[in-house]
């Protein structure tokens, strides 16, 4: 078998315990360029693999002729969906997505055949040979018409993911004041920017596969691969490659099955690596969604009842479409309380390019279209955005539109007035130096000071924490101590966010240690589910502490009994084990000489329920609550805008690692500033206009606005460690926030984001 | 042409010679300097020169070496991230970590190139010069505050020592 360069294994991890800014272990090695990911990786008598895609949205294929590819020096294989040897179909919820297109495509870039060949560029040119002969159908676009039946069924399981409503309290109650608006979303991209990549080493024989990948969860995609590949799980086995972001769009199967059929089918290593426009093909967005909302309020703005329809637009296959729209439209009301909605609910199949999960996962759309009409509301009844949303600020105890009572700290009321009291900008429109570089438009000169008109716009927000509707997320850790060294096993993807710093500091902290070294990522353990809805630092991180406690417990008895104590009164005091009511203190290192305590713990959050017809149940874990203000420039001539400044408070439960904290406000801030006013991914008929970097506009150094962060550390009860996730809140409401100020400045009824200049300048 | 190539020539990469064999004329300096010489700090995320990933030193000046051919690149002084600072971290290698400036890492060399490329030419940069400056390359993760928080930190510490 081939060697595998470049796993990573036996980090050691830097000092720093629970509440500390420790360091990630992996840093310097990021810094120096050694860090491998999962591009990087290699094996000898490697070959490439490629894929072939769909040029056509909707078209039935009528003929596959691979002869060509063969005949380009250098192929060593060619394999289409005939060459499937399991399950055709892969996907996290409903299995509809072919692993290659036989009958039918359904979007541009849909996978229809791959090679295994010498060079990435005799790969293309041998795709280039395979000739497919397409009948091209009429393209299903328009999401309404997968909802009125008026396109036949793109796919055999029909055009609709999932139809939910919501319907409590009183249905005809009006309000004494109503404001009502109709939304819209664009598709978004994760933009990670180490792109898919994957290394398969095949066993001797064909009898199992060993993947090294960049994903979010190694046990998930290990059952969709196996299942492919018609092998046992066990004979499947993932190790995380190192992961250049993620965002959500690893948490769909996207090379993993292609990737590992070339190397069985070739008994060769194969790596496989995406460029930047089949990326944007290749993995699922954030779904483009339509929100009409009615809220009813009485004379002073206390909301009665919210009315809503979502239509989120999921593209070919279902990937996660029902739970995105599950989650849209439970937090339909947003941090408010409210005691009556009436909501319908439409995730549906068309022939753009499939969505799934992105940072927010549908409560991003939900969150721009309930804080538009917080906005509306407010000047309905003449009080300020701030004050609006303090009249109606949920609190714990308060019941969703769901009749799911919310048992999580809920702060809200703290978050708003500790924003409003956060610093605004000190400079002036253009700065106390008029650098035209701080203007709208930047180095482009285009605007003048005199005609830019700053305004100022706010946001609240409330995201579901873990996965929903009885679906049971749990997470493994496995923690072995011996001679004062901790070692910490799981499947945990380290996407990033520092898992890998939290699970140091909480071994440090529990067993007293310094040195902890971390196992190898991959799936010789337990799985410890997706590290997406912000919920690794509570279920791995509920893990990690589950399988320290059970290892300290029995130090605890082998020190007991070794001098003649109970072991309920010894503790860990630094890095000493200690008699709470006697005078015994030994390093943990000498108390573990020559002993070896290796544990298992799987944590698990409390059950949740599905949803029943009328979208009533306990279906969500627990929430986290963010405020967004911001601040913008806008040259309503040219309908540019400049983001000035982001201020942020954040209810985090407890900040075990502020530094990274801020690094997840402040890089969620930079994805909600570039879904609120540049990101959008462009298709016409099915076809994309802009999958690269030149088209694609993400957020740059000079486009990001100066962020100020507050927290509010108020201890989760419910949470192992106190802390809530931070990942998502601050993607959730940072958006609403620059639109808003964005309205404040130009006066206009943006209604779509992103927000372009013809909005600005004819909106 | 059907085989990969059979192109042979010489690239001064980090201070040594090193021969690349067996080449296509196609083939972008990333691509050789990763594939070819095995240098995969340099990374690429869009090979069309907009997110600096891939950021290297020719003769001094940062590039985009995926914009560059490696062919084209022979008798010029090349430095990757593996070459600018061999061993120990050099002081913005340490910044970057220290100050939280790494996420998930893969713009971290490139913007490391750049951020040295910056301080030789600029020791005292102001926030918009470091924003200016680095507005090349883009970081999907940490948006943007704590690598500004990085160079500024190094510009204090090099003023200092001085």
């Amino acid at each position: 078998m081939s060697a595998v360069v470049g796993t990573v294994t036996g980090e050691r991890v830097a000092a720093g315990r629970l509440g500390e800014s420790a360091l990630r272990p992996d840093g310097i090695a990021k810094v120096q360029g050694s860090f491998q990911f999962s591009g990087d990786l290699s094996a000898d008598g490697f070959l490439w693999g490629a894929t072939l895609r769909s040029p056509h949205p909707y078209a039935r294929i009528v003929r596959i002729d691979v002869s060509g590819a063969w005949k380009v020096n250098g192929v060593e294989a060619v394999i289409t969906a005939d060459d499937v040897p399991g399950v055709p179909t892969y996907g996290l919820i409903d299995q509809d997505q072919p692993v290659f297109a036989s009958e039918f495509v359904r979007f541009v870039g849909e996978p229809v055949a791959a090679v295994a060949a010498n060079h990435p560029d005799t790969c293309r040119r041998a795709l280039e040979a395979i000739v497919v002969e397409y009948e091209v159908l009429e393209p299903l676009i328009d999401p309404e018409r997968a909802i009125d039946g008026s396109h036949p069924p793109i796919h055999p399981a029909g055009n609709v993911f999932r139809h939910q409503r919501i319907v409590r309290g009183d249905q005809a109650l009006q309000g004494a004041v109503v404001v009502e608006g109709t939304y819209e979303l664009g598709m978004q991209d994760q933009a990670f920017l180490g792109l898919e990549a994957a290394l398969a080493v095949p066993d001797p024989g064909g009898a199992g596969i060993e993947l090294h990948v960049a994903t979010q969860w190694l046990h998930e995609d290990r059952k969709q691969i196996a299942a492919c590949l018609g092998l046992d799980d066990e004979k499947v086995r993932l190790v995380l490659g190192g992961v250049g972001g993620a965002f959500g769009a690893r948490e769909d199967i996207s090379l993993q099955v292609h990737t590992c059929l070339l190397a069985l089918r070739t008994s060769r290593p194969v790596r496989m690596a995406y460029r930047r426009h089949e990326s944007f093909l290749g993995h699922v967005h954030r779904h483009p969604c339509r929100i009409w909302m009615r809220h009813h309020a009485d004379a002073d703005g206390r909301l009665l009842r919210v009315e809503a329809r979502f239509v989120f637009d999921g593209g070919a296959y279902a990937s996660t479409s029902s739970a995105v729209l599950v989650n849209g439209i439970t937090h339909a009301q947003g941090p408010y309380h409210c005691d009556n909605a009436t909501v319908d609910g439409w995730a549906v199949r068309t022939n753009n390019l499939p969505c799934g999960a992105m940072r927010g996962f549908g409560v991003v759309q939900a969150c721009f279209a309930h804080e538009a009409q917080m906005d509306k509301l407010a000047a309905a009844v003449g009080v300020e955005p701030l004050e609006i949303r303090l009249r109606n600020a949920m609190r714990t105890g308060d019941r969703l539109i769901t009749g799911q009572v919310v048992e999580s700290v809920a702060p809200v009321e703290r978050l708003i007035r500790e924003l409003a009291e956060m610093p605004l900008p000190t400079e002036p429109v253009g700065g106390h130096d008029l650098d035209p570089m701080r203007l709208p438009g930047g180095a482009g000169r285009t605007a003048d000071v005199g005609d830019v008109v700053r305004g100022i716009g706010w946001a609240v927000s409330i995201k579901n924490l873990m996965y929903s509707e009885g679906f049971d997320d749990y997470s493994t850790a496995r923690v072995r101590l011996a001679d004062g060294v901790a070692t910490v096993k799981f499947a945990t993807a380290e996407v990033g966010q520092g898992f890998v710093t939290l699970a140091g500091q909480i071994a440090r902290t529990v067993l007293g240690v310094d040195d902890v070294v971390l196992d190898r990522i991959d799936t010789q353990v337990g799985s410890a589910g997706s590290t997406s809805a912000s919920r690794q630092t509570w279920m791995s991180g509920g893990a990690v502490d589950g399988a320290c406690r059970l290892v300290r417990e029995r130090l605890f008895e082998h020190v007991a009994a070794q001098h003649d104590l109970d072991a309920v009164q010894l503790a860990i005091d630094g890095t000493d084990v200690i008699d709470t009511v006697g005078t015994l203190r030994i390093p943990v290192a000498e108390a573990t000489a020559g002993l070896v305590i290796d544990e298992t713990f799987e944590h698990h959050h409390r059950p949740t329920e599905d949803l029943d017809e009328n979208g009533q149940g306990n279906c969500h874990t627990a929430f986290a609550f963010a405020a967004h203000r911001a601040v913008v420039d806008v040259d309503p001539v040219l309908g540019l805008v400049k983001v000035v400044q982001v201020a942020t408070v954040q209810d985090v439960g407890r900040a075990l690692n502020p530094l990274s904290v801020t690094g997840q406000i402040e890089g969620g801030i930079a994805q909600g500033v570039g879904l609120a006013v540049m990101e959008e991914i462009i298709q016409v008929g099915g076809h994309v206009k802009n999958a690269s970097f030149t088209d694609y506009l993400l957020p740059t150094f000079l486009d990001m606005p100066d962020v100020v962060i507050g927290l509010v550390e108020e201890p989760e009860p419910q949470a192992p460690l106190g802390a809530k996730g931070v990942g998502e809140p601050p993607t959730v409401s940072s958006t609403p926030a620059v639109v808003a100020a964005i309205r404040d400045a130009i006066g206009k009824d943006l209604v779509r984001v992103p927000v372009r200049p013809t909005d600005i300048v004819f909106g | 042409m059907s085989d990969p190539g059979n192109l042979v020539y010489t690239l001064h990469v980090n201070g040594a010679a090193r021969e690349v064999r067996d080449a296509w004329v196609g083939e972008s300096l990333l691509y050789v300097l990763r594939e070819r010489l095995g240098l995969m700090g340099s990374k690429g995320a869009c090979e069309q020169g907009e997110c600096g990933s891939c950021s290297v030193l020719v003769d001094g000046n940062l590039v985009c070496s995926c914009l560059v051919l490696a062919a084209g690149a022979v008798g010029q002084e090349i430095v990757t991230i593996e070459g600018i600072s061999p061993g120990a971290p050099s002081d913005v290698q340490q910044a970057f970590v220290d100050a939280g400036a790494v996420q998930c890492g893969f713009c971290t060399p490139g913007l490391v190139m750049a951020a040295h490329s910056l301080l030789e030419r600029s020791p005292e940069p102001s926030e918009l010069e470091i924003r200016e400056e680095l507005s090349g390359n883009i970081c999907r993760c940490t948006g943007y505050g704590r690598i500004i928080d990085a160079v500024q930190r190094v510009a204090v510490a090099r003023r200092g020592d001085a």
